[in-house]
């Protein structure tokens, strides 16, 4: 067992023991495992879920809507020219505007949304029971808000103190109403408007619309036209 | 025959840990081309060769498995829906070796997918699949919210579809929507009723040329039809109808039958996973 890792691990994340457990007793134990969770959780830079938990949240949320019908909606966020950032501010710079888009988007969603970091600059919102007409408001509500907000990054090799403008694109999809789905397709489709987002320019959000489905007159003529379908109709005619 | 078996499953007992059915939803599209039908018979023949199988009448407004199997249950779905009787109260076996859950008269009640409905279906599911081989949906007709949701239940979909155009339109139709909203790449193919040998692989062949030119699933794939085989238009299908009876039990030696015998052997065995 290591337990010794795990303690360190916990101490330096400041873990809150509870008041008066011995170590090894159960209650202390318990402690450990909660802190453990949490840790596994959650991305250290934003305090956010990470990815792990995220995906948890997506099976949860896939079973809920097969089961009760409500809408949800997943959106993927990702900051624009973050490369640029880093290179011109340095890392620490890059950090903090992690950080602090990670808590705009915090702070523009619901309580019972969940904002996830998914990894490098990039971020996942999972909206329960958000109506199919709102969904691009939604979206162009958070990506204002971080378009608005400046980050203030301190006073590096690379210059002087300042703040930086800073713009994400927006992907997102809904989640399918039938029973068979998963939660690494449900992220594939909302990545996939993602990409659309950053193709058509950044500072974007693009949804994914549900597609139109109809039998065009073309795809009907084409159902009939078989010779041998033809045939079996002659065969039909001439034959008593 | 009309009371309710002693056990769901034929043998009575759960398969190992972890086992479950492979569940088929049997759909069309267009009503009347004799889905409930070869569910049904299908069912029967699937019996045949050791399976355990249960045919669930997912047509929950419309039911007809019934009149089909000429039983008058006493306790049905509806029941287990409305907590008046158990599952295993519902279970009835059918003549044919294979064991229903007849859908009752729920009528206006289940014709839309409410919440409940939804929640009620997949409980079903999860509890009677540990228990059989096999379990066909018998969906009803159209492509409402309530088919496609019983069909989302389902591994597999069988399309019964006749050569009649509008048959071939409803079943090209039930395709594309099952194929971009669930991904499905493989559907099974019945073509029933076919006036010469050979017009089932036509119709196949067709509906797939228009499928290539003009359905994907939601993620691009390409999507295949598999022609489990025909039905020949037999008189002693019309009889076996007329008379409530299963074919297979009534004129097992019939064209259709041995059609149906040959439609079941094509279906690969469950394998117990």
């Amino acid at each position: 067992m290591k337990l010794s890792l795990a303690l360190q691990l916990l101490e330096r994340a400041q873990h809150a023991w509870p008041a008066d457990a011995e170590p090894g007793s159960p209650a202390w134990l318990q402690s450990v495992v909660d802190g453990l969770c949490a840790l596994s959780s959650r991305d250290p830079l934003t305090d956010l879920p990470n990815r792990r938990q995220l995906e948890l949240t997506l099976d949860r949320e896939i079973d809920r809507v097969a089961r009760s019908g409500e809408p949800a909606l997943v959106l993927m966020a990702d900051i624009d020219h973050f490369k640029r950032i880093n290179d011109t501010h340095g890392h620490a710079a890059g950090d903090r505007v992690i950080q602090a888009v990670g808590r705009v988007l915090q702070d523009t969603v619901r309580p019972m949304d969940t904002v996830a970091r998914v990894g490098g600059e990039e971020f996942a919102i999972v909206l329960p029971n958000c109506a199919p007409a709102f969904g691009q408001a939604v979206a162009e509500r958070i990506r204002r808000r971080v378009e608005r907000e400046g980050v203030a990054v301190e006073a590096g090799s690379a210059g002087p103190a300042q703040v930086l403008r800073v713009t994400i694109s927006v992907g997102g999809a809904f989640a399918p109403q039938w029973v068979r789905s998963s939660a690494r397709l449900w992220l594939d489709r909302a990545d996939h408007q993602l990409y659309r987002a950053k193709s058509s320019g950044r500072n974007c959000a693009c949804l994914e619309t549900p597609p139109v489905l109809v039998v065009s007159s073309e795809e009907k003529g084409l159902l009939f036209a078989s010779p041998a379908l033809a045939d079996a109709d002659n065969e039909n005619v001439d034959s008593p | 025959m009309n009371a309710p078996a002693a056990d769901p499953p034929t043998t009575g007992s759960p398969g190992p840990i972890g086992h479950r059915a492979r569940v088929m939803a049997v759909t069309s599209g267009k009503g009347g081309v004799g889905k409930t039908f070869v569910a049904a018979n299908l069912a029967a023949a699937l019996a045949r060769r050791g399976e355990r199988v249960l045919v669930l009448d997912a047509d929950l407004g419309l039911a007809n498995l019934d009149v089909v199997l000429n039983l008058q249950p006493k306790v049905t779905l509806h029941d287990v829906f409305t907590g008046r009787a158990t599952l295993k109260e519902a279970t009835l076996k059918a003549p044919g070796g294979f064991s229903v859950l007849l859908a009752g008269s729920g009528l206006v009640e289940y014709s839309r997918l409410t919440p409940d409905l939804r929640e009620r279906l997949l409980e079903v599911i999860h509890q009677v699949t540990p228990h059989y081989d096999r379990v066909l949906l018998d969906t009803g007709a159209g492509i409402s919210d309530v088919v496609l949701y019983a069909v989302s239940l389902a591994d597999d979909v069988l399309v019964i579809a006749t050569p009649e155009p509008t048959s071939l339109t409803d079943a090209y139709a039930t395709v594309k929507v099952l194929a971009a909203q669930q991904q499905r790449e493989i559907f099974r193919l019945a073509v029933n009723q076919v006036s010469r040998k050979g017009e089932g692989r036509a119709v196949q062949q067709q509906l797939q040329t228009v499928v290539d030119r003009f359905v994907r699933t939601g993620e691009g794939a390409a999507v295949k039809l598999d022609l489990l085989g025909e039905l020949p238009t037999d008189t002693a299908v019309r009889e076996a109808v007329q008379r409530r009876k299963l074919l297979l039990e009534v004129q097992p030696g019939s064209p259709a039958a041995l059609a149906m015998i040959a439609l079941a052997e094509r279906l690969p065995k469950v394998v117990l996973r």
